[in-house]
């Protein structure tokens, strides 16, 4: 018992909250945490170092003081394309002028499981090679060795956001929502990227030869049959995963309420009452029968593609685009909470947990439940806020930085 | 300043793959310095490449014979076609030594977001060379991508009545590989794919 680990990592100080008692020490055995972070014309940052301990770090500033950019950054150490969704070219340097200032850019980590660590580089650089020359490419070296993939990411670090746009979450499409879960489920499961990527491959290829009217049958039968393979198992995944989340997510935890979540969709209706090959066969005829329709339209009618999140109030039962615009807010922050706690029991360790305005439509018993739960999980989390005070009671238990024109000062 | 004639010599190897302006001017200037020994060989040999090399028009490989050397080998089996993206998939197969059939060069692989259609690519070749009284076998050894993939189903599907086996390069643990590093997807191929030993 009581155990500390020697090097410092995975111990933080912990304060109560209400009563702002003596700090004890508390030992987290596994946590995922960036010690170091260095960015080179990055967004608003020419050439930064940012150097933190493993306590939750806030950062506070004013609009466009280089907050979200520096989530941003931090969301690359994981696979994909960073919590924008941002294009390589879009993430370049610009000069006051909105003129590009430098075409590469960099982010580099060093980060911390326990005792081990791990150095993260990835970035942007021109290509050299005759198949991408003066091409944009994303390079990623783990430990200063270049990886063929930044999917190879995924085995080390995990990450889980929430940013101001997923507000509306709820209330838009559901290809938001779907990116969503596969998110959650990147942290929970790295390989699910594999037949996410493959399927959109495929439905990317059957749509553009629709579209240009190519309706060769064998040219269609074999991206088919690929879309009918990856989009089964991708399908699969995602039920496996949603229903293990479901049962995190079910109670609700501190001020935060639980939910009902489920994939909805064609697919999942078939794979509820016929095996997995079963339903295979029949979405690839699926898409045989509306190569037709499919050509008027030029998209793809029917698959995993066409699946949607579902979410409902724990308490209440109704569904979550119906909920007030705060509640809709807490129902969020519960899923991603219980897929940090999940992924922790699962994988050993705790993500980085990155969000953005989080405080914003939370009232003030929900905001500092939400620093309660935050800290019982854990995790580093890096939160940004407009107004310091909100985070004054937080107290030493968090690093406080504030940040201005893309520089840094510890508070 | 560099003269004109250094210019385009830097300018033109930097237009090879893998050599970006930098070392472009590395091997210009090693070039230049070893005239006599590496230099002027070195435009003989891509003098006498560029006049003699063809493409051979059964397979698509690259010789200065046409049919290629491989082609004509009458130490080789003709029954059986291996089918590869480009010459330099052929080549890899050559070093290893361990087939002794015929080659076909596609060309590439089926990729609609790239514009590469079944018309791109060598396959009506293809499809009248497994026709033909002496193949029995057709292994394809296109990659493992999603586009490699759907190229060979679609290949499949085209010699279904050819009257040939068609097989595919097995998916599996690398040589000297350890479990614990593979990824899910090489780990279950290779074991849907397990042999008796």
């Amino acid at each position: 018992m009581n155990e500390i680990s020697s090097s410092g990592a995975g111990v933080f100080f912990r304060e109560d909250l209400t009563t702002g008692e003596v700090p004890v020490v508390t030992a987290i055995p596994h946590q995922l945490a960036v010690s170091r972070l260095t960015l080179t014309d990055f967004r608003c940052y020419r050439q930064q170092r940012l150097e933190v301990d493993v306590r939750p770090v806030v950062l506070t500033g004013p609009n466009g003081a280089g907050k979200t950019n520096l989530l941003e950054a931090l969301s690359f150490l994981v696979p994909g394309r960073g919590l924008r969704r941002a294009k390589l070219s879009e993430i370049t340097r610009r000069a006051a002028d909105g003129v590009v200032a430098a075409r590469q850019w960099a982010v580099a980590a060093k980060l911390s499981v326990g005792d081990n660590e791990i150095d993260i580089g990835t970035g942007c650089e021109i290509g050299a090679n005759d198949n991408d020359r003066g091409r944009d490419k994303r390079v990623t070296k783990i430990d200063g060795t270049v990886v063929k993939s930044q999917a190879e990411l995924g085995r080390y670090t995990s990450a889980q956001w929430l940013t101001p746009q997923m507000d509306r979450l709820f209330l838009e499409g559901a290809s938001g929502r779907r990116r969503f879960v596969d998110q959650l489920i990147y942290g929970l499961d790295p390989e699910h990227a594999g037949p996410v990527a493959a399927y959109d491959h495929s439905l990317r290829s059957r749509n553009k030869l629709l579209r240009e009217g190519n309706l060769e049958p064998q040219w269609l039968d074999s991206i088919e049959e690929s879309m009918a393979r990856h989009g089964i198992a991708l399908v699969v995944r995602r039920l496996e995963v949603v229903a293990r989340l479901q049962a995190v997510c079910r109670a609700g935890k501190g001020a935060f309420p639980g939910s009902e979540i489920a994939m909805a969709g064609q697919v999942e209706d078939w794979l509820a009452s016929e095996p997995a090959l079963t339903v295979e066969d029949r979405f690839r005829d699926a898409l045989l029968t509306s190569r037709p329709s499919d050509a008027v339209i030029g998209s793809t009618s029917v698959g995993p593609h066409r699946s949607d999140f579902a979410v409902r109030h724990g308490d209440t039962g109704m569904a979550a685009d119906i909920c007030s615009t705060g509640e809709q807010k807490a129902l969020l922050i519960g899923i991603v909470l219980a897929a940090a706690r999940l992924q922790t029991e699962e994988r050993g360790y705790t993500p980085l947990l990155l969000l953005d305005e989080i405080t914003a439509h939370l009232d003030k018993a929900r905001r500092v439940s939400l620093f309660e739960l935050i800290l019982d999980l854990g995790a580093q989390a890096w939160i940004t806020g407009t107004e310091d005070e909100i985070f004054a009671p937080l107290g030493e238990q968090v690093q406080h930085f504030a940040i201005n024109q893309g520089e840094f000062e510890k508070l | 300043m560099t003269t004109t004639e250094i210019d385009r010599l830097i300018q033109l190897l930097s237009k090879l793959p893998g050599l970006g302006p930098r070392s472009a001017r590395r091997a210009a200037l090693h070039l230049i310095k070893n005239r006599e020994s590496l230099m002027k060989p070195l435009g003989l040999a891509m003098e006498a490449a560029a006049e003699n090399v063809q493409t051979c028009s059964t397979c698509g490989n690259l010789d200065t014979a046409n049919p290629c050397a491989i082609c004509t080998d009458v130490k080789r089996d003709t029954a059986k076609i291996c089918v590869v993206e480009e010459v330099a998939d052929l080549w890899a197969l050559e070093r290893t030594a361990s087939f002794n059939g015929l080659y076909h060069i596609l060309g590439g692989v089926l990729s609609p977001l790239d514009g590469v259609g079944p018309d791109d690519l060598t396959l009506d070749s293809l499809i009248a060379r497994a026709r033909g009284d002496e193949v029995t076998e057709i292994i394809l050894a296109t990659s493992a991508t999603v586009d490699g993939k759907t190229t060979a189903h679609y290949i499949t599907d085209r010699l279904e009545d050819a009257g040939v086996t068609v097989s595919a390069l097995a998916h599996g643990i690398p040589v000297g590989g350890e479990l614990d590093y593979l990824d899910d997807g090489t780990l279950s191929a290779a074991m849907k794919e397990r042999r008796g030993i």
